[in-house]
């Protein structure tokens, strides 16, 4: 496999094609237009998606205030239910997705292969300006009344309430599905073709290796939701019957279709963070990874499991026993190469000169939440529990736990990690300190209580409950505020290093991965000249003579 | 350029100079890489249309319901045509891999004609049929998938026609440059492929069952 090309005039300038006058920098009004480098993509689907995190975690707090009695006194119903539409559907499109695939994805995976752009850049930018628009398609519903459906927004309730406003969401679904399409052409392109000639596939980075399985799994599942979504729209506008039993339609086709996709959709937010944990791991424990192999492995063994068991969010609508049988299976098997990589994980932390930096601390956080919401994620897999808890808050439970204890702790975990390479500061340690403990009691806080809630019967997607659940409710609605209140030291910290902090040097926690062999920030094109990689990227603690004898 | 800190500092050592990767040519256009990864994701689409309709199909009684019976002899041309489409897009890019612009115009010519025969057949097709989108679950799909692949064909139509315009400028294409053509071709391809399962599905076993 040779490395590709990349000409200068076409990686990164936008006018300037004289190679003597290339700009070292860009300027801060570079990241508010359209710009094809690779790393100012990155930086503006960070900041889009962090903004859009500001607005999902404003509906959560909308809606924990509603559930703080059990009366719907804060917000009326329906207006309850866009909310938990809108929340679910901006924190998985427009938060965790973009963040971890689009922002870091492409960040990360070109300084790290030793490449000066990604394959195609003017695709790249087309990618990331789909996702404002879908945005606002998403907030401008709220003037049409919302759509009310639900994220999953199954019919026939996603065909009888708002239409107009359940149309916009399912066009919103589709350009954020399009842009991740295009994303995913990109990144396996890239890494297939464009590593520098000596970064064999035994030395590339385990975040690569995961970005590639994501991209893998948003390339064959996406358009199948896709397919769904022009159904369900057809229904709602041009009056076809697909999703309409009494017209030979049937319902349960929507659900296959929508969870072929939002099944794999859950890998697609997760395994991008299992590539940045083992990206931080071995830097602050200065040890190897334990397992390289396993862990890359692993990751291609749950891209393909993954996408044989879409059917257990399904164990209730009607499935024939030896379907509940063979999903509840692969479901199972699922765990094993996650498994892996946690045992991985812990290996490596084993016997490690660990330095607690903020990052270290979110990795770790997330290790032990992230355990927490697979295992609840293991009694959900087999089917006889599921049908007991369905639709309950141990649903909402073990998800949150993934989702938030998983991919926004390991969110967090990155930005502390690569904020000094991204803009040549480093964070404010203390500050962070305070945001992770924040975080991590705020969310233990708010998700924990839910299992009980769930498994003693209140169902979720409800703005009443029975008084009963109100001490627990109470606990979550007090648990959200703290998390609403960690978003304060984070901010300060970001907006004040970012402009005030102390200057970062190339390599501040002494990594081996490539993109810390150029400066902080990386210039325009990355290298001066491209790195030739003589070593692995995990080889912490080996001596300079043990790495020359190999 | 690395850290003086780090652990092992002279393992990174830079030797290819950006000037010399600029200049080196002998990597293969990764376009087409990029667009073949792109079909994947496009055949899922219709696959799940597929699925779909298969879905429907196997829950009902009738097949297809009263009224909306499949007409064979237009829709059998019209396969032809597109299916033949596919050798005469190839031959233009025999054409020009030896260096023959003018043979690849005029192949090119032909496949769009084709194509566009194509895309009039299912004009006239749905003009002609006697039932609409909405008339039942069959109509739904009929109308729906076929439409879609129509709007593909129209697609492939408009990168031909590319082709053709850029091929006018004398050293565009040429038989060491025909990426652009190469991936008008694919795409072509690609779209007769999924016509085949479509017509299969939609009218054949629609029509034998």
């Amino acid at each position: 496999m040779t490395q590709a090309q990349v000409p200068l005039d076409d990686a990164a300038l936008v006018a300037d094609h004289d190679h003597a006058q290339v700009h070292k920098a860009w300027k801060w009004y570079h990241y508010f237009g359209y710009n094809i480098d690779h790393k100012v993509i990155g930086i503006q689907y960070l900041v889009t998606a962090f903004v859009f995190y500001l607005i999902g975690g404003l509906m959560a707090v909308g809606m924990r205030m509603e559930l703080a009695t059990p009366d719907p006194d804060f917000v009326d119903p329906s207006l309850y239910n866009a909310l938990l539409t809108n929340h679910g559907t901006i924190m998985i499109f427009l938060w965790i997705v973009p963040a971890a695939i689009g922002g870091f994805g492409n960040y990360l995976v070109p300084l790290m292969i030793g490449a000066r752009d990604m394959a195609f850049p003017n695709l790249n930018a087309i990618a990331f300006w789909l996702n404002p628009p879908a945005g606002l398609l998403l907030l401008g519903s709220f003037f049409f009344g919302g759509a009310q459906a639900g994220w999953t927004s199954y019919p026939p309730l996603s065909e009888i309430t708002a239409p107009v406003a359940q149309s916009m969401w399912i066009m919103a679904i589709v350009l954020v599905g399009t842009s991740s399409i295009m994303g995913a052409v990109n990144f396996i392109v890239t890494i297939i073709m464009m590593r520098v000639p000596s970064l064999t596939w035994d030395k590339l980075p385990l975040f690569c290796w995961a970005i590639l399985a994501t991209s893998a799994l948003a390339l064959v599942s996406t358009p199948v939701l896709a397919a769904g979504l022009i159904l369900l729209l057809f229904d709602i506008n041009f009056g076809t019957s697909f999703f309409k039993p009494d017209a030979g339609g049937n319902i349960i086709i929507y659900q296959h279709l929508f969870w072929f996709y939002s099944h794999p959709a859950v890998y697609l937010m997760i395994l991008p963070i299992f590539g940045i944990m083992s990206e931080i791991i071995p830097v602050y424990a200065r040890k190897p990874i334990f397992g390289y192999k396993a862990i890359a492995y692993s990751s291609l063994a749950i891209c393909l499991v993954g996408l044989f068991v879409w059917v257990h969010h399904m164990f209730t609508s009607g499935t024939p026993p030896w379907m509940r049988l063979f999903f509840t299976i692969s479901t199972l098997i699922v765990a094993v190469p996650t498994g892996v990589k946690i045992f991985s994980w812990v290996a490596t932390l084993w016997g490690g000169k660990i330095r607690f930096t903020t990052a270290m601390l979110f990795a770790v956080g997330l290790l032990g939440m992230f355990v927490l919401g697979g295992l609840s994620g293991i009694t959900l897999g087999a089917a006889p529990f599921d049908i007991h808890v369905h639709d309950t808050y141990y649903i909402v439970a073990h998800f949150h736990y993934v989702l938030f204890g998983g991919s926004v702790f390991g969110l967090y975990a990155a930005i502390y990690h690569w904020f000094p390479k991204m803009t040549g500061r480093m964070m404010n340690e203390r500050l962070g300190q305070v945001h992770f403990l924040m975080t991590f009691i705020g969310a233990n806080l708010t998700f924990l209580p839910m299992h009980s809630l769930g498994t003693h019967g209140m169902p979720r997607r409800v703005a009443m409950y029975d008084p009963q659940f109100t001490a627990l409710n109470q606990l979550c609605t007090f648990g959200a505020f703290m998390l609403a209140a960690s978003l304060i030291p984070f901010i300060i910290n970001a907006v004040w290093s970012w402009t005030r902090g102390p200057k970062a040097s190339d390599n501040p926690w002494n990594a081996l991965t490539l993109e810390w062999t150029t400066a902080s920030p990386p210039i325009i094109e990355n290298w001066e000249v491209l790195p030739v990689v003589t070593h692995g990227p995990y080889e912490y603690g080996m001596t300079e003579e043990a790495l020359a004898v190999e | 350029m690395t850290d003086a800190t780090a652990p092992t500092g002279a393992a990174i050592a830079p030797e290819i100079t950006a000037e010399a990767q600029a200049h080196d040519h002998a990597h293969p256009d990764l376009r087409v890489w990029g667009l073949l990864t792109f079909l994947i994701s496009e055949s899922l689409m219709f696959g799940g249309f597929f699925a779909a309709y298969l879905m429907v199909r196997g829950a009902a009684s009738h097949w297809p319901p009263e009224g909306t019976e499949v007409e064979l002899l237009l829709p059998t041309i019209n396969t032809i045509i597109l299916v033949s489409s596919s050798f005469v897009i190839h031959l233009g890019d025999v054409a020009i891999k030896k260096n023959d612009v003018n043979g690849l115009r005029k192949w090119y010519i032909v496949t769009a004609l084709m194509g566009a025969v194509f895309l009039a057949g299912q004009a006239y097709e749905y003009a002609t049929l006697g039932y609409g989108l909405k008339t039942n679950i069959f109509a739904n799909c009929f109308y729906l998938m076929t439409g879609f692949h129509g709007l593909h064909v129209f697609i492939g139509l408009v990168l031909i026609l590319g082709v053709l315009w850029r091929s006018r400028r004398a050293g565009h294409y040429s038989d060491h440059k025909h990426t652009g053509v190469e991936m008008a071709e694919i795409y072509w391809h690609f779209v007769d492929i999924i016509w085949i399962i479509l017509f299969a599905l939609l009218y054949i076993l629609t029509q034998f069952s």
